[in-house]
């Protein structure tokens, strides 16, 4: 056995992977699936070696706005939390977006809506994808289907966020943050110092620094001239983060005469349910969308052209499947399968609603 | 090599801790391994399960709804697990507490009186690593000796002292497996 592989949970590699980072604080309260992030923190007390701070707050409106204090100072800062959680989040990442900070922050979703149950779930696609808080915002979105994911996805989103200054967000489940597979964890870095900061983040609100006069970070502009042209920069960046950043892995697209759209862990469920129909002589291929804002509307087109037909497999009702058929403009059918309420569906399940939905239509 | 495996009991039976040890043994022995509970209000006394998968090339779901292998710890499982293992498959279970036994024939089901050999040895504790030892002997996926290095790395250190009540019990569980 290699040293460096450890056999751990999605949640736990979040943690593991902030710290190599060299996040700087993070700041979170307990929900299911996903409390093993603050825990595995505390366990590991990084204040003692980085000198990361790790805080739990009194509740999540309070974390969020830990975070944007912090990101407003240029630190590397992020909260985690499950699906009730981040929507009360969503003030504080609205308010983040139109102050143009980096942060991180990780969703491992439950079923909804409400409290709704503590299982697995994918229903705050829109929420993540389409602006969950109030105006034309978007959030970098990445979707993970691995533990490895669960780590290389913290330092990829950070590193986004710094780079188009802009919040990002893991988009996980209930499965991936509790099972347990192999990982290899990032190396170690070292913290920003101050002055790497103040070189990197002319923007944060550090003190004035030889500057002459201070920074101030806030998302409110009274002057509508001028707030519009602040959205107009906002807009000029997501447009190029959609030229540059969209990434989706393909599966058995090559010879496929149908495909699967699924993200995060059910994608996975999908690839063994294409294993199944492969050895049944069905040709079934997979997008699996790694960012799901922005989307590869593109990708997707152009496997669309090759198929008959597009199932779009999600536990939640149909999110997904909208911007699916926004990619291929009504060329092939496009049809949705998913559970609700925490329930996953299984390879079995998803092989049948292929052959029911999109192989064998007219035998409905 | 692939072995798909759900091991399912009452909460506190130690289903989790076996397929979490199972899974270590899996790393030690350079295995592709995915260890998925059944999580949420599962306790004392609740069901509770877990899917373990081992392969030598990579796993794509960790969710499953047929099996090559079940350990069985009580009753509510079987009648759960039962139809779910793939013909030629194994079905392990402990006959106490068991009132409809597993009925299937195309599958090789294996009764180990594990609650029996635990008391037997005074280690209660020790009474899911009977299962494990049963799994081993039908599965050998991993070598014991790669499951006592998994032990290792699944126990807390506090609780070292007790991985050679724990070995005793796997082997003892082989022993009762390779009789039947």
């Amino acid at each position: 056995m290699k040293d460096n592989v450890k056999l751990m949970k999605g949640n736990e590699a979040i943690a593991h992977a902030a710290i190599r980072y060299g996040c700087d604080g993070y700041f979170g309260y307990p929900i299911t699936p996903q409390s093993e992030v603050l825990e595995t923190l505390e366990a590991l007390m990084p204040w003692e070696t980085t000198g990361m701070t790790v805080l739990q707050a009194e509740s999540e409106l309070a974390s969020i706005n830990m975070v944007y204090g912090g990101a407003a100072t240029g630190k590397a800062v992020m909260t985690s939390s499950s699906s009730p959680g981040v929507s009360l989040m969503q003030e504080g990442i609205s308010y983040m977006a139109a102050s143009e900070l980096p942060a991180l922050i990780v969703n491992v979703m439950r079923g909804g809506p409400g409290l709704g149950t503590i299982h697995p779930s994918q229903s705050d696609y829109f929420q993540a994808t389409k602006g969950g808080g109030h105006g034309d915002y978007h959030l970098i979105v990445l979707a993970p289907s691995t533990v490895q994911e669960m780590a290389d996805f913290v330092g990829l989103g950070f590193d986004l966020a710094f780079k188009y200054r802009t919040p990002a967000m893991i988009l996980a489940d209930g499965v991936v943050g509790q099972m347990m597979e192999k990982v290899v964890l990032p190396e170690q870095r070292p913290r920003r110092t101050n002055e790497e900061i103040r070189r990197q983040c002319p923007w944060a609100a550090n003190g004035k620094q030889g500057r002459g006069k201070r920074n101030i970070v806030t998302s409110l502009e009274l002057d509508s001239a001028v707030m519009e042209k602040n959205n107009e920069r906002f807009q000029r960046t997501y447009r190029e983060i959609e030229a540059n950043e969209v990434r989706y892995e393909e599966l058995y697209t090559e010879d496929a005469d149908y495909l699967i759209v699924a993200f995060g862990s059910i994608a996975r469920i999908c690839a063994k349910a294409i294993e199944d129909a492969r050895a049944e002589g069905i040709k079934v291929g997979l997008i699996r969308p790694i960012t799901l804002w922005p989307f590869p509307y593109a990708a997707i087109e152009k496997a669309a052209k090759h198929v008959k037909g597009i199932l779009c497999v999600e536990i939640n009702a149909g999110q997904m499947i909208e911007d699916v058929r926004l990619a291929v403009h009504d060329s092939v059918p496009v049809r949705h399968y998913g559970r609700m309420g925490g329930i996953v569906p299984n390879p079995t399940e998803i092989l049948d609603a292929l052959r029911r939905e999109i192989i064998e239509p007219s035998a409905k | 090599m692939k072995d798909e495996i759900i091991i399912a009991g009452f909460g506190g039976q130690g289903v989790l801790s076996m397929g979490k040890i199972l899974a270590y043994a899996a790393l030690e022995n350079d295995l592709e391994v995915t260890w998925m509970p059944s999580y949420g209000p599962e306790q004392r006394g609740g069901t509770a399960n877990v899917t373990v998968i081992l392969s030598d090339r990579t796993i794509s779901s960790p969710i499953l709804d047929a099996y090559d292998t079940a350990v069985i710890l009580n009753q509510q499982s079987l009648d759960k697990f039962e139809s779910k293992v793939k013909p030629g498959g194994v079905l392990i279970y402990d006959p106490y507490g068991i009132h409809h036994a597993p009925t299937r024939t195309d599958i090789t089901v294996v009764p180990v009186d594990a609650m029996e050999a635990t008391i037997e040895m005074g280690q209660p504790k020790s009474y899911n690593m009977i299962l494990l030892g049963a799994l081993l002997a039908k599965r050998p996926d991993v070598p014991v000796e790669a499951v006592v290095r998994g032990l290792k790395k699944a126990l807390p250190e506090r609780h070292h002292n007790l991985i050679p009540v724990n070995e005793a019990a796997i082997r003892r569980g082989i022993e009762l497996a390779s009789k039947e």
